[in-house]
Protein backbone atom coordinates (compact mmCIF):
# COMPACT_ATOMS: atom_id res chain seq x y z
CA UNK A 1 0.00 0.00 0.00
CA UNK A 2 2.77 2.75 0.78
CA UNK A 3 4.27 2.82 -3.00
CA UNK A 4 0.63 3.41 -3.97
CA UNK A 5 0.17 6.61 -1.59
CA UNK A 6 3.72 7.84 -2.70
CA UNK A 7 2.71 7.79 -5.88
CA UNK A 8 -0.84 9.73 -5.10
CA UNK A 9 1.35 12.14 -2.74
CA UNK A 10 3.78 12.44 -5.91
CA UNK A 11 1.66 13.11 -8.95
CA UNK A 12 2.86 13.68 -12.37
CA UNK A 13 2.48 17.14 -11.21
CA UNK A 14 1.42 19.35 -14.16
CA UNK A 15 2.41 17.28 -16.43
CA UNK A 16 -0.16 15.52 -18.43
CA UNK A 17 -1.59 12.68 -17.42
CA UNK A 18 -4.17 10.58 -19.07
CA UNK A 19 -7.38 8.86 -17.66
CA UNK A 20 -4.99 5.45 -17.38
CA UNK A 21 -2.53 6.70 -15.74
CA UNK A 22 -4.86 8.50 -12.58
CA UNK A 23 -7.26 5.30 -12.29
CA UNK A 24 -4.21 3.35 -10.68
CA UNK A 25 -5.04 5.72 -8.19
CA UNK A 26 -8.04 4.00 -7.19
CA UNK A 27 -8.31 0.63 -5.71
CA UNK A 28 -11.54 -0.35 -6.72
CA UNK A 29 -11.12 0.55 -9.96
CA UNK A 30 -7.97 -1.86 -10.47
CA UNK A 31 -9.57 -5.02 -8.59
CA UNK A 32 -9.08 -7.83 -10.61
CA UNK A 33 -12.01 -10.27 -8.80
CA UNK A 34 -14.62 -7.88 -8.95
CA UNK A 35 -14.15 -5.55 -11.82
CA UNK A 36 -16.13 -2.43 -12.13
CA UNK A 37 -17.14 0.17 -14.85
CA UNK A 38 -18.23 2.76 -12.60
CA UNK A 39 -20.21 5.15 -14.83
CA UNK A 40 -22.89 6.36 -11.77
CA UNK A 41 -19.95 9.49 -10.87
CA UNK A 42 -23.14 11.57 -10.29
CA UNK A 43 -24.30 9.22 -7.46
CA UNK A 44 -20.90 9.18 -5.92
CA UNK A 45 -16.99 9.37 -6.55
CA UNK A 46 -14.78 6.59 -6.20
CA UNK A 47 -11.72 7.13 -3.88
CA UNK A 48 -8.39 7.68 -4.43
CA UNK A 49 -5.84 5.77 -2.23
CA UNK A 50 -4.39 9.26 -0.83
CA UNK A 51 -8.13 9.94 0.59
CA UNK A 52 -8.29 6.43 2.31
CA UNK A 53 -4.86 6.84 3.65
CA UNK A 54 -5.44 10.08 5.15
CA UNK A 55 -8.98 8.69 6.66
CA UNK A 56 -7.23 6.05 8.10
CA UNK A 57 -3.75 7.82 9.33
CA UNK A 58 -6.01 9.86 11.19
CA UNK A 59 -7.72 7.29 13.52
CA UNK A 60 -4.18 5.30 13.35
CA UNK A 61 -2.08 8.44 14.33
CA UNK A 62 -3.81 11.19 15.88
CA UNK A 63 -7.48 9.95 16.71
CA UNK A 64 -8.60 12.94 19.34
CA UNK A 65 -11.63 15.21 19.72
CA UNK A 66 -10.77 18.92 18.22
CA UNK A 67 -10.75 22.06 19.68
CA UNK A 68 -10.89 21.09 23.67
CA UNK A 69 -7.92 19.21 24.61
CA UNK A 70 -4.37 20.68 25.85
CA UNK A 71 -2.82 17.50 24.60
CA UNK A 72 -0.76 16.83 21.62
CA UNK A 73 -3.11 14.48 20.03
CA UNK A 74 -5.92 16.63 20.15
CA UNK A 75 -3.71 19.38 19.06
CA UNK A 76 -2.61 17.31 15.96
CA UNK A 77 -6.50 16.65 15.04
CA UNK A 78 -7.98 19.97 15.50
CA UNK A 79 -4.79 21.32 13.06
CA UNK A 80 -5.09 18.23 10.60
CA UNK A 81 -9.33 19.49 10.78
CA UNK A 82 -8.64 22.91 10.39
CA UNK A 83 -6.03 22.94 7.43
CA UNK A 84 -8.49 20.86 5.80
CA UNK A 85 -11.02 23.34 6.08
CA UNK A 86 -8.44 25.85 4.64
CA UNK A 87 -7.59 23.52 1.76
CA UNK A 88 -11.49 23.01 1.22
CA UNK A 89 -11.67 27.23 1.24
CA UNK A 90 -8.73 27.94 -1.17
CA UNK A 91 -9.90 25.01 -3.60
CA UNK A 92 -13.45 26.71 -4.13
CA UNK A 93 -12.05 30.71 -4.35
CA UNK A 94 -13.38 31.03 -0.79
CA UNK A 95 -11.46 34.25 1.20
CA UNK A 96 -11.35 33.00 4.23
CA UNK A 97 -12.03 29.43 5.49
CA UNK A 98 -14.08 30.87 8.42
CA UNK A 99 -16.65 31.08 5.85
CA UNK A 100 -16.49 27.62 5.10
CA UNK A 101 -19.03 25.18 7.70
CA UNK A 102 -18.68 21.49 7.79
CA UNK A 103 -22.10 19.37 7.21
CA UNK A 104 -23.00 15.93 6.23
CA UNK A 105 -22.87 16.60 2.86
CA UNK A 106 -24.78 19.23 0.68
CA UNK A 107 -28.32 18.29 1.23
CA UNK A 108 -27.62 19.19 5.03
CA UNK A 109 -26.06 22.50 3.87
CA UNK A 110 -28.95 23.57 2.25
CA UNK A 111 -31.22 22.64 4.81
CA UNK A 112 -28.83 24.76 7.24
CA UNK A 113 -29.88 27.59 4.99
CA UNK A 114 -33.09 27.03 4.62
CA UNK A 115 -33.91 26.49 8.70
CA UNK A 116 -31.42 29.36 10.04
CA UNK A 117 -31.40 31.78 7.16
CA UNK A 118 -34.62 30.97 5.80
CA UNK A 119 -36.50 31.22 9.00
CA UNK A 120 -35.10 34.20 10.03
CA UNK A 121 -35.90 36.55 6.42
CA UNK A 122 -38.53 35.31 4.82
CA UNK A 123 -42.01 35.39 5.73
CA UNK A 124 -45.37 35.45 4.54
CA UNK A 125 -45.52 36.68 0.89
CA UNK A 126 -41.85 36.48 -0.07
CA UNK A 127 -40.64 34.69 -2.91
CA UNK A 128 -38.10 31.39 -3.36
CA UNK A 129 -36.73 31.06 -6.93
CA UNK A 130 -36.19 27.60 -7.85
CA UNK A 131 -35.62 25.77 -11.30
CA UNK A 132 -37.48 22.75 -13.02
CA UNK A 133 -34.32 20.62 -12.84
CA UNK A 134 -33.52 20.40 -9.07
CA UNK A 135 -32.74 17.72 -7.55
CA UNK A 136 -35.16 16.70 -4.18
CA UNK A 137 -32.75 18.09 -1.75
CA UNK A 138 -32.90 21.85 -3.20
CA UNK A 139 -36.63 21.94 -3.25
CA UNK A 140 -37.99 20.18 -0.34
CA UNK A 141 -35.91 22.09 2.44
CA UNK A 142 -37.82 25.29 0.67
CA UNK A 143 -41.02 23.52 0.89
CA UNK A 144 -40.29 22.84 4.51
CA UNK A 145 -39.01 26.78 5.27
CA UNK A 146 -42.16 27.72 3.19
CA UNK A 147 -44.69 25.72 5.05
CA UNK A 148 -43.00 27.67 8.53
CA UNK A 149 -42.95 31.07 7.18
CA UNK A 150 -45.77 31.69 4.57
CA UNK A 151 -42.98 31.94 1.59
CA UNK A 152 -44.06 31.09 -1.35
CA UNK A 153 -41.97 28.75 -3.91
CA UNK A 154 -41.51 29.69 -8.13
CA UNK A 155 -40.16 27.56 -10.47
CA UNK A 156 -37.82 28.77 -13.60
CA UNK A 157 -39.03 26.77 -16.46
CA UNK A 158 -36.19 24.32 -18.75
CA UNK A 159 -36.48 23.98 -22.57
CA UNK A 160 -36.66 20.77 -24.34
CA UNK A 161 -32.98 20.79 -24.66
CA UNK A 162 -32.45 21.21 -20.83
CA UNK A 163 -31.66 25.20 -20.47
CA UNK A 164 -33.37 27.43 -18.00
CA UNK A 165 -34.97 29.87 -19.64
CA UNK A 166 -33.13 32.58 -18.45
CA UNK A 167 -35.86 35.53 -18.96
CA UNK A 168 -38.41 33.85 -17.26
CA UNK A 169 -36.43 33.60 -14.55
CA UNK A 170 -35.41 37.44 -14.39
CA UNK A 171 -39.00 38.19 -14.43
CA UNK A 172 -40.02 35.85 -11.58
CA UNK A 173 -36.96 37.17 -9.52
CA UNK A 174 -37.75 40.61 -11.01
CA UNK A 175 -41.18 40.25 -8.84
CA UNK A 176 -39.65 40.83 -5.14
CA UNK A 177 -37.92 37.46 -4.83
CA UNK A 178 -35.97 37.38 -1.64
CA UNK A 179 -33.98 34.11 -2.92
CA UNK A 180 -32.99 32.53 -5.71
CA UNK A 181 -31.63 28.86 -5.02
CA UNK A 182 -30.26 26.69 -8.32
CA UNK A 183 -27.94 23.76 -9.01
CA UNK A 184 -24.97 24.82 -10.85
CA UNK A 185 -24.86 21.24 -12.89
CA UNK A 186 -28.02 19.35 -13.32
CA UNK A 187 -27.48 16.12 -11.73
CA UNK A 188 -29.65 14.38 -14.95
CA UNK A 189 -29.13 16.92 -17.89
CA UNK A 190 -25.71 17.68 -17.49
CA UNK A 191 -26.80 21.06 -17.66
CA UNK A 192 -24.10 23.85 -16.95
CA UNK A 193 -26.49 26.54 -16.10
CA UNK A 194 -25.25 30.26 -15.85
CA UNK A 195 -25.26 31.22 -12.46
CA UNK A 196 -22.89 33.61 -12.78
CA UNK A 197 -25.31 35.43 -14.78
CA UNK A 198 -28.28 34.69 -12.29
CA UNK A 199 -26.38 35.74 -9.38
CA UNK A 200 -25.85 39.16 -11.16
CA UNK A 201 -30.26 39.14 -12.29
CA UNK A 202 -30.84 37.85 -8.71
CA UNK A 203 -28.39 40.51 -6.72
CA UNK A 204 -29.70 43.57 -9.33
CA UNK A 205 -33.41 43.11 -7.66
CA UNK A 206 -32.19 42.67 -4.06
CA UNK A 207 -32.42 38.86 -4.33
CA UNK A 208 -29.89 36.57 -2.44
CA UNK A 209 -28.33 33.15 -4.31
CA UNK A 210 -27.24 30.08 -3.34
CA UNK A 211 -25.76 27.34 -5.48
CA UNK A 212 -26.17 23.83 -5.15
CA UNK A 213 -22.91 22.94 -6.17
CA UNK A 214 -22.88 18.98 -5.70
CA UNK A 215 -22.18 18.21 -8.90
CA UNK A 216 -20.02 20.92 -10.44
CA UNK A 217 -16.82 20.83 -7.60
CA UNK A 218 -15.36 17.65 -8.92
CA UNK A 219 -15.60 18.89 -12.46
CA UNK A 220 -15.18 22.44 -13.27
CA UNK A 221 -12.94 24.94 -11.82
CA UNK A 222 -15.19 26.82 -9.31
CA UNK A 223 -14.50 29.84 -7.75
CA UNK A 224 -17.06 31.15 -5.41
CA UNK A 225 -16.22 34.76 -5.17
CA UNK A 226 -16.24 34.88 -9.20
CA UNK A 227 -19.82 33.02 -9.34
CA UNK A 228 -20.82 36.20 -7.45
CA UNK A 229 -23.22 33.50 -5.19
CA UNK A 230 -24.11 33.99 -1.47
CA UNK A 231 -24.41 30.37 -0.59
CA UNK A 232 -22.57 27.34 -2.14
CA UNK A 233 -23.22 23.93 -1.22
CA UNK A 234 -21.57 20.91 -1.97
CA UNK A 235 -20.93 17.14 -0.85
CA UNK A 236 -17.95 15.30 0.03
CA UNK A 237 -18.05 12.33 -1.60
CA UNK A 238 -19.19 13.21 -5.05
CA UNK A 239 -15.04 15.13 -5.66
CA UNK A 240 -13.38 11.71 -4.25
CA UNK A 241 -13.83 12.73 -0.49
CA UNK A 242 -15.47 10.45 1.70
CA UNK A 243 -19.26 10.29 2.48
CA UNK A 244 -20.80 11.84 5.37
CA UNK A 245 -19.14 15.11 5.09
CA UNK A 246 -19.65 18.31 3.02
CA UNK A 247 -19.79 21.93 3.20
CA UNK A 248 -21.82 25.29 2.98
CA UNK A 249 -19.81 28.12 2.03
CA UNK A 250 -21.47 31.47 2.58
CA UNK A 251 -20.64 35.28 2.84
CA UNK A 252 -18.88 35.72 6.07
CA UNK A 253 -21.23 38.61 6.95
CA UNK A 254 -24.44 36.27 6.03
CA UNK A 255 -23.32 33.41 8.32
CA UNK A 256 -22.55 36.23 11.39
CA UNK A 257 -26.13 37.58 11.08
CA UNK A 258 -27.26 33.79 10.44
CA UNK A 259 -29.11 32.33 13.76
CA UNK A 260 -27.52 28.98 14.87
CA UNK A 261 -28.60 25.38 13.43
CA UNK A 262 -28.38 23.20 15.69
CA UNK A 263 -27.24 23.42 19.41
CA UNK A 264 -24.58 21.65 21.46
CA UNK A 265 -20.85 21.66 22.55
CA UNK A 266 -18.39 23.27 20.11
CA UNK A 267 -21.10 25.88 18.90
CA UNK A 268 -21.43 27.88 22.14
CA UNK A 269 -19.00 30.56 23.94
CA UNK A 270 -20.85 30.38 27.52
CA UNK A 271 -23.49 28.41 28.71
CA UNK A 272 -25.93 29.02 31.91
CA UNK A 273 -29.37 28.42 32.24
CA UNK A 274 -30.09 32.30 31.87
CA UNK A 275 -28.83 31.92 28.87
CA UNK A 276 -26.22 31.10 26.30
CA UNK A 277 -24.06 32.59 24.12
CA UNK A 278 -22.40 31.55 20.21
CA UNK A 279 -19.17 31.13 19.36
CA UNK A 280 -17.71 32.50 16.42
CA UNK A 281 -18.48 31.24 12.86
CA UNK A 282 -18.34 28.45 11.24
CA UNK A 283 -17.84 26.96 14.80
CA UNK A 284 -21.43 28.20 15.50
CA UNK A 285 -22.84 26.33 13.22
CA UNK A 286 -20.96 22.78 14.24
CA UNK A 287 -22.63 22.07 17.10
CA UNK A 288 -21.29 18.17 18.62
CA UNK A 289 -18.12 16.33 17.54
CA UNK A 290 -17.84 16.82 13.79
CA UNK A 291 -16.94 13.93 11.12
CA UNK A 292 -13.03 14.82 11.74
CA UNK A 293 -11.94 11.53 9.85
CA UNK A 294 -14.33 12.66 6.99
CA UNK A 295 -12.97 16.35 7.31
CA UNK A 296 -9.45 15.08 6.87
CA UNK A 297 -10.02 12.90 4.45
CA UNK A 298 -11.87 15.93 2.15
CA UNK A 299 -9.21 18.19 2.39
CA UNK A 300 -7.15 14.95 1.12
CA UNK A 301 -9.34 14.72 -1.61
CA UNK A 302 -8.88 18.58 -2.77
CA UNK A 303 -5.27 18.15 -2.21
CA UNK A 304 -5.57 15.49 -4.77
CA UNK A 305 -8.02 17.05 -7.24
CA UNK A 306 -5.75 20.37 -7.06
CA UNK A 307 -2.86 18.09 -7.99
CA UNK A 308 -4.42 17.02 -11.32
CA UNK A 309 -5.41 20.76 -11.80
CA UNK A 310 -9.62 20.99 -12.37
CA UNK A 311 -9.07 22.64 -15.73
CA UNK A 312 -7.42 19.62 -17.01
CA UNK A 313 -9.61 17.27 -15.13
CA UNK A 314 -12.86 19.18 -17.29
CA UNK A 315 -11.35 18.91 -20.63
CA UNK A 316 -10.59 15.14 -19.91
CA UNK A 317 -14.09 14.83 -19.09
CA UNK A 318 -15.47 17.09 -21.80
CA UNK A 319 -13.44 14.97 -24.32
CA UNK A 320 -14.75 11.93 -23.09
CA UNK A 321 -18.50 13.17 -23.04
CA UNK A 322 -17.78 13.84 -27.01
CA UNK A 323 -16.57 10.66 -27.86
CA UNK A 324 -19.45 8.88 -25.65
CA UNK A 325 -22.49 10.99 -27.15
CA UNK A 326 -20.84 10.31 -30.48
CA UNK A 327 -20.95 6.64 -29.98
CA UNK A 328 -23.96 6.78 -28.05
CA UNK A 329 -26.24 8.06 -30.79
CA UNK A 330 -25.07 5.22 -33.17
CA UNK A 331 -27.40 3.25 -31.26
CA UNK A 332 -30.43 2.94 -32.89
CA UNK A 333 -33.86 4.06 -30.87
CA UNK A 334 -31.34 5.72 -28.38
CA UNK A 335 -32.41 9.22 -27.40
CA UNK A 336 -30.36 11.81 -24.75
CA UNK A 337 -32.39 13.50 -22.63
CA UNK A 338 -30.42 16.76 -22.28
CA UNK A 339 -28.77 18.66 -25.07
CA UNK A 340 -27.32 22.01 -23.43
CA UNK A 341 -25.01 23.62 -25.04
CA UNK A 342 -22.92 24.16 -22.12
CA UNK A 343 -22.99 20.47 -20.52
CA UNK A 344 -20.85 18.50 -18.11
CA UNK A 345 -20.04 14.56 -18.66
CA UNK A 346 -24.04 13.53 -17.54
CA UNK A 347 -25.64 11.72 -20.62
CA UNK A 348 -29.01 10.81 -19.40
CA UNK A 349 -30.84 8.74 -22.12
CA UNK A 350 -33.81 6.50 -23.10
CA UNK A 351 -34.07 3.38 -25.19
CA UNK A 352 -36.80 3.11 -27.15
CA UNK A 353 -39.73 0.62 -26.30
CA UNK A 354 -37.00 -0.60 -23.43
CA UNK A 355 -37.20 0.48 -19.16
CA UNK A 356 -34.45 2.26 -18.19
CA UNK A 357 -34.38 -0.79 -15.20
CA UNK A 358 -34.07 -3.10 -17.71
CA UNK A 359 -31.05 -1.44 -18.97
CA UNK A 360 -29.62 -1.25 -15.55
CA UNK A 361 -30.01 -4.45 -14.90
CA UNK A 362 -28.30 -6.11 -18.45
CA UNK A 363 -25.22 -3.45 -18.14
CA UNK A 364 -24.71 -5.05 -14.88
CA UNK A 365 -24.71 -8.25 -16.12
CA UNK A 366 -21.52 -6.65 -18.03
CA UNK A 367 -19.75 -5.02 -15.06
CA UNK A 368 -21.07 -1.90 -16.25
CA UNK A 369 -22.68 0.45 -13.65
CA UNK A 370 -25.06 2.95 -14.71
CA UNK A 371 -28.27 4.73 -12.88
CA UNK A 372 -31.90 4.52 -13.73
CA UNK A 373 -34.39 5.87 -12.01
CA UNK A 374 -36.07 9.51 -11.70
CA UNK A 375 -32.36 10.33 -9.83
CA UNK A 376 -34.44 12.73 -7.07
CA UNK A 377 -35.48 15.01 -9.61
CA UNK A 378 -39.34 13.67 -10.10
CA UNK A 379 -40.70 17.22 -11.13
CA UNK A 380 -38.49 17.45 -14.32
CA UNK A 381 -39.29 13.64 -14.76
CA UNK A 382 -43.12 14.94 -15.39
CA UNK A 383 -41.67 17.78 -17.33
CA UNK A 384 -40.50 15.18 -19.72
CA UNK A 385 -43.66 13.19 -19.29
CA UNK A 386 -41.30 10.11 -18.75
CA UNK A 387 -40.79 7.82 -15.54
CA UNK A 388 -37.19 7.70 -15.35
CA UNK A 389 -34.30 7.48 -17.41
CA UNK A 390 -30.86 5.84 -17.46
CA UNK A 391 -28.17 7.91 -17.07
CA UNK A 392 -24.06 7.58 -17.36
CA UNK A 393 -22.11 9.92 -15.44
CA UNK A 394 -18.40 10.00 -16.07
CA UNK A 395 -15.35 10.94 -14.29
CA UNK A 396 -11.42 12.27 -15.13
CA UNK A 397 -10.30 8.48 -14.13
CA UNK A 398 -13.09 6.95 -16.64
CA UNK A 399 -11.72 5.53 -20.10
CA UNK A 400 -12.76 5.50 -23.85
CA UNK A 401 -12.69 1.49 -23.12
CA UNK A 402 -15.20 2.36 -20.20
CA UNK A 403 -17.42 3.63 -22.83
CA UNK A 404 -16.78 0.81 -25.16
CA UNK A 405 -17.86 -1.20 -22.68
CA UNK A 406 -21.07 1.10 -22.41
CA UNK A 407 -22.10 1.04 -25.85
CA UNK A 408 -21.42 -3.12 -26.46
CA UNK A 409 -23.47 -3.15 -23.27
CA UNK A 410 -26.60 -1.18 -24.97
CA UNK A 411 -26.24 -3.53 -27.87
CA UNK A 412 -26.39 -6.47 -26.00
CA UNK A 413 -29.55 -5.03 -24.53
CA UNK A 414 -31.41 -4.63 -27.76
CA UNK A 415 -30.35 -8.42 -28.49
CA UNK A 416 -31.91 -9.07 -25.61
CA UNK A 417 -35.60 -7.20 -26.29
CA UNK A 418 -34.90 -8.06 -29.99
CA UNK B 1 -26.11 -14.26 -20.88
CA UNK B 2 -27.53 -17.61 -19.31
CA UNK B 3 -28.64 -15.22 -16.34
CA UNK B 4 -30.18 -12.85 -18.15
CA UNK B 5 -32.24 -15.15 -20.71
CA UNK B 6 -33.71 -16.67 -17.25
CA UNK B 7 -34.58 -13.47 -16.15
CA UNK B 8 -36.10 -11.92 -19.79
CA UNK B 9 -37.56 -15.22 -21.13
CA UNK B 10 -39.25 -14.65 -24.32
CA UNK B 11 -42.59 -15.29 -22.57
CA UNK B 12 -41.50 -12.18 -20.77
CA UNK B 13 -40.35 -10.28 -23.50
CA UNK B 14 -43.47 -10.86 -25.31
CA UNK B 15 -46.02 -10.00 -22.55
CA UNK B 16 -43.73 -6.69 -22.54
CA UNK B 17 -44.25 -5.95 -26.22
CA UNK B 18 -47.75 -6.68 -26.25
CA UNK B 19 -49.45 -6.54 -22.44
CA UNK B 20 -52.94 -8.71 -22.27
CA UNK B 21 -55.99 -6.94 -20.66
CA UNK B 22 -54.10 -3.76 -20.99
CA UNK B 23 -57.00 -0.88 -20.97
CA UNK B 24 -58.50 1.01 -18.05
CA UNK B 25 -61.90 -0.53 -17.22
CA UNK B 26 -64.87 2.22 -16.55
CA UNK B 27 -67.30 -0.57 -15.13
CA UNK B 28 -64.47 -2.00 -12.69
CA UNK B 29 -66.00 -3.41 -9.64
CA UNK B 30 -62.80 -2.24 -7.89
CA UNK B 31 -60.02 -0.65 -8.69
CA UNK B 32 -56.25 0.71 -6.78
CA UNK B 33 -53.07 2.46 -8.00
CA UNK B 34 -49.86 0.77 -7.61
CA UNK B 35 -46.17 2.54 -7.68
CA UNK B 36 -42.68 1.41 -7.04
CA UNK B 37 -40.67 4.77 -6.03
CA UNK B 38 -37.71 3.14 -6.65
CA UNK B 39 -38.23 2.99 -10.43
CA UNK B 40 -41.33 5.11 -10.58
CA UNK B 41 -43.27 2.27 -11.94
CA UNK B 42 -46.97 3.18 -12.01
CA UNK B 43 -49.92 0.92 -12.67
CA UNK B 44 -53.51 1.07 -12.42
CA UNK B 45 -55.73 -2.36 -11.69
CA UNK B 46 -59.19 -2.91 -12.33
CA UNK B 47 -61.43 -5.59 -10.97
CA UNK B 48 -64.78 -7.12 -11.84
CA UNK B 49 -66.52 -9.08 -9.45
CA UNK B 50 -68.78 -12.00 -10.12
CA UNK B 51 -69.62 -12.89 -6.33
CA UNK B 52 -66.30 -14.26 -4.51
CA UNK B 53 -64.47 -14.89 -8.15
CA UNK B 54 -62.59 -12.20 -10.40
CA UNK B 55 -64.63 -12.13 -13.83
CA UNK B 56 -62.43 -10.01 -15.23
CA UNK B 57 -59.54 -7.56 -14.97
CA UNK B 58 -57.12 -5.39 -16.41
CA UNK B 59 -54.49 -2.55 -16.03
CA UNK B 60 -52.63 0.46 -17.63
CA UNK B 61 -49.10 2.21 -16.79
CA UNK B 62 -45.52 2.65 -17.28
CA UNK B 63 -43.28 0.03 -16.09
CA UNK B 64 -40.33 -1.91 -17.20
CA UNK B 65 -40.21 -5.61 -18.40
CA UNK B 66 -40.56 -7.39 -15.44
CA UNK B 67 -43.62 -5.26 -13.78
CA UNK B 68 -45.33 -5.31 -16.92
CA UNK B 69 -45.31 -8.61 -18.20
CA UNK B 70 -46.21 -9.39 -14.36
CA UNK B 71 -48.89 -7.27 -14.27
CA UNK B 72 -50.34 -8.78 -17.88
CA UNK B 73 -49.67 -12.30 -16.64
CA UNK B 74 -51.46 -12.19 -13.32
CA UNK B 75 -54.63 -10.41 -15.11
CA UNK B 76 -54.45 -13.82 -17.20
CA UNK B 77 -54.39 -15.77 -14.38
CA UNK B 78 -56.37 -14.37 -11.52
CA UNK B 79 -59.41 -14.31 -14.50
CA UNK B 80 -62.17 -16.65 -13.16
CA UNK B 81 -61.09 -17.64 -9.92
CA UNK B 82 -61.84 -17.16 -6.44
CA UNK B 83 -60.35 -14.91 -4.37
CA UNK B 84 -59.13 -17.57 -2.04
CA UNK B 85 -57.36 -19.20 -4.77
CA UNK B 86 -55.94 -15.67 -5.51
CA UNK B 87 -54.60 -15.95 -2.57
CA UNK B 88 -52.84 -19.03 -2.69
CA UNK B 89 -51.56 -18.33 -6.50
CA UNK B 90 -49.71 -15.21 -4.74
CA UNK B 91 -48.36 -17.06 -1.87
CA UNK B 92 -46.73 -19.39 -4.48
CA UNK B 93 -45.56 -16.44 -6.57
CA UNK B 94 -43.95 -15.18 -3.58
CA UNK B 95 -42.30 -18.29 -2.79
CA UNK B 96 -40.59 -18.89 -6.03
CA UNK B 97 -39.09 -15.31 -6.25
CA UNK B 98 -37.48 -15.15 -2.58
CA UNK B 99 -36.40 -18.55 -2.48
CA UNK B 100 -32.53 -18.12 -2.61
CA UNK B 101 -30.89 -19.27 -5.93
CA UNK B 102 -29.39 -22.57 -4.21
CA UNK B 103 -32.63 -23.95 -2.73
CA UNK B 104 -35.33 -25.85 -4.61
CA UNK B 105 -38.88 -24.40 -5.30
CA UNK B 106 -42.09 -25.62 -6.39
CA UNK B 107 -43.71 -24.66 -9.24
CA UNK B 108 -46.80 -26.68 -8.58
CA UNK B 109 -50.19 -24.51 -9.35
CA UNK B 110 -48.01 -21.81 -11.27
CA UNK B 111 -48.61 -22.34 -14.31
CA UNK B 112 -47.21 -19.94 -16.98
CA UNK B 113 -46.01 -17.10 -13.85
CA UNK B 114 -43.35 -20.04 -13.41
CA UNK B 115 -41.39 -17.75 -16.27
CA UNK B 116 -40.54 -15.49 -13.34
CA UNK B 117 -38.33 -18.08 -11.64
CA UNK B 118 -35.15 -16.49 -12.64
CA UNK B 119 -35.90 -12.94 -10.96
CA UNK B 120 -34.98 -15.03 -8.26
CA UNK B 121 -30.59 -14.20 -9.28
CA UNK B 122 -31.86 -10.93 -9.24
CA UNK B 123 -33.05 -9.64 -5.58
CA UNK B 124 -33.28 -5.72 -6.75
CA UNK B 125 -36.24 -6.87 -9.05
CA UNK B 126 -38.55 -8.86 -6.78
CA UNK B 127 -40.20 -5.29 -6.43
CA UNK B 128 -40.89 -5.38 -9.84
CA UNK B 129 -42.60 -8.31 -10.16
CA UNK B 130 -44.49 -8.10 -7.12
CA UNK B 131 -45.99 -4.38 -7.88
CA UNK B 132 -49.02 -5.90 -9.64
CA UNK B 133 -49.84 -8.08 -6.70
CA UNK B 134 -49.38 -5.76 -4.33
CA UNK B 135 -51.80 -3.38 -5.98
CA UNK B 136 -54.09 -6.67 -6.65
CA UNK B 137 -54.31 -6.77 -3.01
CA UNK B 138 -54.94 -3.07 -2.59
CA UNK B 139 -57.78 -3.24 -5.57
CA UNK B 140 -59.33 -6.24 -3.39
CA UNK B 141 -59.34 -4.73 0.11
CA UNK B 142 -60.50 -1.57 -2.36
CA UNK B 143 -57.78 1.00 -0.34
CA UNK B 144 -58.30 4.13 -1.43
CA UNK B 145 -54.04 4.84 -1.03
CA UNK B 146 -51.68 4.01 -3.20
CA UNK B 147 -50.17 -0.09 -2.83
CA UNK B 148 -46.50 0.65 -2.81
CA UNK B 149 -43.38 -1.51 -3.06
CA UNK B 150 -41.27 0.54 -0.80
Amino acid sequence: MTHTITSTLNPPASSPWTSADVRVDFPILTSAERPVIYLDNAATSQKPDAVIAATTRYYKTMNANIHRGVYRLSVEATDAYESARAGIAAFIGAGNPREVVFTRGCTEAINLVAMTWGLQNLKPGSTIVLTQMEHHSNIVPWQLVAARTGAKIVVTPVSNDGELDIGAFERLVANGAALVAVTHISNVLGTINPVQDMARIAHRHGALILVDGAQSVAHMPVHVGELGCDFFTFSGHKMCGPTGIGALWARGELLDAMPPYQGGGDMISTVSFEGSTWNMVPHKFEAGTPDIAGAIGLGAAVDYLKRLEMPRIATTEADLLTYAEKAMLTIPGLRLIGQARHKASVISFMLDGIHPHDIGTILDQEHVAIRTGHHCCQPLMDFYHIPATARASLAFYNTQADIDALISGLRRVIEVFR
Amino acid sequence: MSDLRELYQQTIIDHNRKPRNFHPMPDADHHAKGHNPLCGDRLELYLKMDGNRISDASFTGVGCAISTASASMMTEAIKGRTLDEVKTLYSHFHTLLTTPMHKPVSTDGLDKLEVFSGVREFPVRVKCATLAWHTLEAAIKDEKSEAKTE
